[in-house]
């Protein structure tokens, strides 16, 4: 096949167009770069293409998931745990779900908006228990970026003077739902503090961006602009400077590099025509997301760098971690017949509890923090389900049947709409050898790229963590005088926790570090081999705290931008 | 654009400015005609299930919700046909909702020597309340048990999602809210918590 080779020679090409694509792409283009910039997916536009506001009934499945959209037919993101055409392999008697979304913006256009700050703990775990490793950075250095992401994509929150969970530059929080205070009474009878969440969604206008409208539908992205998500913050100002131009539909197969061992440009597939495409650019930001990204530098392969670029240390695709992730659902009697109202508000919890644990009292290391759900949420398919799970002796609603039909079944369903609670726990899992994803020897997608296989080993640690996790939810759950709706799950269910990359924090695989042996990148995220190529995605990440991800993919792409503006300047690079 | 702008433009929305593929208006406009068709009564050819298997559907679907003083029954609501609709998109509920219509229909040809459509109100209660609470059900009846369950939870999703069943339930939200103010004093004090 012809490759179309482009002359033009771009300051930068970046891959992806994410949270660390995007924030790449707004700061090079307002410091004057040229940006192109390689999407694999559609081009999106939440205030065109969103469907905020659809009722159930709109769709012939209300709402349920289609293969193309795995978190809901109403949900923003296209894409899933498979994509048509793009398969991925587990290694023998492993299992990891890789999802991956194909549109401009990626998963910061249904992600759940939680945005928390690395804590000065978590960047130097191993000097703290002797686990994993310490980053080359610390939280200092990383700061002044989430102070300016802070500002400028706005989010709200409280500051609380805790030690390992930084204050923001917070709007108002919303006033929490009144079945959050109601858990709120319950966890602090337990001694687990319940505070207002932080999300990045505006609660005050920013920016030419008006406040939340309280529809709490933010996965279907957002019409107005009111929440965070690449292609309604980022994009816009790149675009605006006219210096950069986004490639939709391109799938990029390699990163080529010239005689003189640097990068020279990408090439890819136009998904649209099938045509092989390579484009130039004096710089290679990588931000396809850890896994992709670690796929494409293991696919460019040449006699310079044969066992992938940036990959003569061998770590790249090494130290695959996810958020440890379970749930547990329970009935709570006292919030039967509750009083019609609308408790849409924000998308998500307005209450959370960040991690309250002594490690050296309990049998595992770091922690997790718990999200909540509940009450009256919009129906959808599964409203009302598992009406026989709903179990309780009596109570403010009276005797409670758990099934039946007819006149008694109906008028239950109306008591026990909005009358239960939701407990999800998101967790810290230790870097181990034996999760990692490399290239299978056989597989090809269907542009012929070489797909990744996975290898993946849950700890005991993560498992104990999770049982604990289990353990808490349910005493919670008792606390309000409610019914978990599952039994514990055992030993052998491993505590119910989910699946690796079920909980989509997937982060590593390119991690950097001061060591050229031990990691892929240097403390600016360029890599060790080949100083024109960069991550901004979650790839350089040494440890995977229970803190969602995005807002530190988008301080450390911000920080990395900073640094090849800057040597741009220098005219190091 | 401002606030205010923006607000109204949410507002007027109408679902045709929603980003909808052409495969997915399709469907939407399929199941529309097909909500239509049960409104006005003309006959609605089902996909999925066999004319004895839908009679047996709509009347098992009225059991679960019947009508009463606040709103409809499920086939006002158009349960069955979202049913058949759920059949044929997602194939791996098909054996289950099948075999779990034979059985109900073979439970009573044994007990009573009828099909469940043609028996008594009486002898299809004796059936039903031998499956329709789980927690109490005798370990011979646990096929019948998971069939009914398996019933009831879609029945309830095809009936709650609809409008009248959104009316029923109160659900107030899917709008936009000017000023979020948390929850009215009725709804705290009823769980009793408060702002401070």
């Amino acid at each position: 096949m012809q490759i179309i080779r482009n002359r033009t020679i771009h300051d930068v090409v970046i891959v992806g167009s994410g949270a660390g694509g995007g924030m790449a792409a707004k700061v090079l283009t307002e410091a004057g770069a040229n940006v192109l910039m390689l999407e694999a997916g559609v081009m999106f536009d939440p205030r065109r293409d969103s469907k905020m506001m659809a009722w159930p009934y709109q769709s012939p499945r209300r709402g349920l998931p289609i293969p193309e959209r795995q978190f809901g037919e109403f949900d923003a993101g296209w894409g899933g745990w498979t994509l048509e055409g793009e398969p991925y392999t587990s290694a023998p008697g492993d299992r990891f779900d890789w999802f991956r979304t194909r549109m401009l913006g990626g998963r910061t256009n249904h992600w759940g908006r939680i945005s928390l700050r690395f804590g000065p703990d978590d960047f130097r775990r191993k000097s703290l228990d002797g686990l994993g490793d310490d980053w080359p950075i610390g939280y200092d250095d990383l700061k002044p970026y989430y102070d300016s992401i802070d500002r400028y994509i706005g989010l709200f929150g409280s500051n609380e003077g805790l030690p390992n969970d930084p204050d923001g530059i917070f709007q108002p929080p919303p006033k929490p739902r009144c079945y959050e205070l109601l858990i709120k009474q319950a966890s602090e009878r337990l001694n687990i503090r319940c505070i207002p969440i932080r999300l990045s969604i505006l609660t005050q206008p920013l920016n030419d961006r008006p406040a939340c409208h309280y529809c709490g539908q933010c996965g279907r992205g957002c019409a107005s602009h009111a929440n965070f998500s690449s292609p309604s913050v980022l994009l816009p100002p790149a675009l605006a400077t006219k210096r950069l131009t986004i490639v939709a539909n391109a799938m990029a197969r390699e990163v080529t590099v010239g005689d003189d061992g640097l990068a020279s440009g990408v090439t890819y597939v136009d998904k649209s025509t099938g045509r092989e495409n390579h484009v130039r650019g004096r710089i290679v930001v990588m931000a396809a997301s850890a896994c992709e990204t670690a796929r494409l530098l293991l696919n460019s392969k040449s006699p310079r760098f044969p066992h992938g670029l940036g990959n003569s240390s061998g770590i790249v695709g090494k130290y695959l971690t996810d958020s440890t992730g379970t749930s547990v659902r329970g009935f709570i009697p006292k919030m039967m017949n509750s009083v019609p109202h609308n408790e849409d508000g924000a998308s998500g919890s307005h209450l959370y509890m960040p991690w309250w644990g002594d490690n050296k009292k309990l049998d595992f290391p770091r922690g997790y923090h718990i999200e909540l759900g509940g009450g009256r949420r919009m129906p959808g398919f599964g409203t009302l389900s598992g009406v026989h799970l709903y179990h309780s002796t009596g109570g403010d609603g009276g005797l409670v049947q758990s099934g039946g039909y007819g006149k008694q079944l109906k008028d239950d369903y109306r008591r026990f709409y909005g009358a239960t609670v939701g407990f999800a726990g998101r967790g810290e899992m230790i870097p181990n050898e034996n999760s990692f994803c490399e290239i299978d020897p056989a597989v090809v997608d269907r542009w012929g790229i070489p797909v990744l296989r996975f290898h993946w080993k849950w700890a005991d640690h993560e498992l104990k963590q999770v049982k604990h996790m289990q353990e808490t939810f349910r005493s919670i759950i008792h606390e309000m005088g409610g019914t978990p709706m599952t039994p514990m799950p055992t030993a052998e269910a491993d505590y119910g926790i989910e699946p690796g990359g079920r909980i989509i924090h997937e982060v590593g695989c390119v991690r950097m570090g001061h060591d050229p042996k031990t990691s892929a990148l240097n403390s600016n995220c360029q890599a060790h081999d080949c100083r024109n190529v960069f991550v901004t995605d979650g790839g350089p990440f040494v440890t995977n705290p229970d803190k969602n991800v995005t807002w530190t993919i988008l301080a450390l792409a911000m920080r990395t931008s900073e640094y090849i503006a800057d040597q741009r300047k220098a005219g190091s690079i | 654009m401002r606030r205010r702008d923006v607000l109204k433009v949410l507002l007027a929305a109408p679902a045709a400015t929603f980003g909808w593929t052409d495969a997915e208006a399709a469907q939407a406009a399929a199941a529309a005609q097909a909500a239509r068709a049960a409104a006005t009564s003309k006959p609605f050819v089902p996909k999925f299930f066999a004319a004895t298997e839908f009679r047996l559907v709509r009347v098992l679907a009225d059991i679960v919700i019947p009508k009463d003083e606040r709103s409809g029954s499920a086939t006002d609501a158009g349960v069955p046909e979202f049913m058949d609709f759920m059949m044929i998109d997602q194939p791996p509920r098909q054996v289950a909702m099948r075999g779990g219509l034979a059985w109900l229909d073979v439970e009573c040809q044994k007990r009573f020597d009828k099909t469940f459509i043609n028996c008594a109100d009486a002898e299809r209660t004796a059936v039903l309340d031998d499956i329709a609470w789980p927690a109490r059900a005798k370990p011979e009846f646990a096929h019948g048990v998971a069939f009914f369950s398996n019933f009831r939870d879609l029945t309830a999703s095809g009936f709650w999602t609809t409008r009248m069943g959104i009316d029923d339930l109160q659900y107030m939200g899917n709008r936009s809210v000017a000023r979020w103010n948390g929850c009215p004093a009725e709804a705290l004090k009823k769980l009793g918590v408060g702002y401070e």
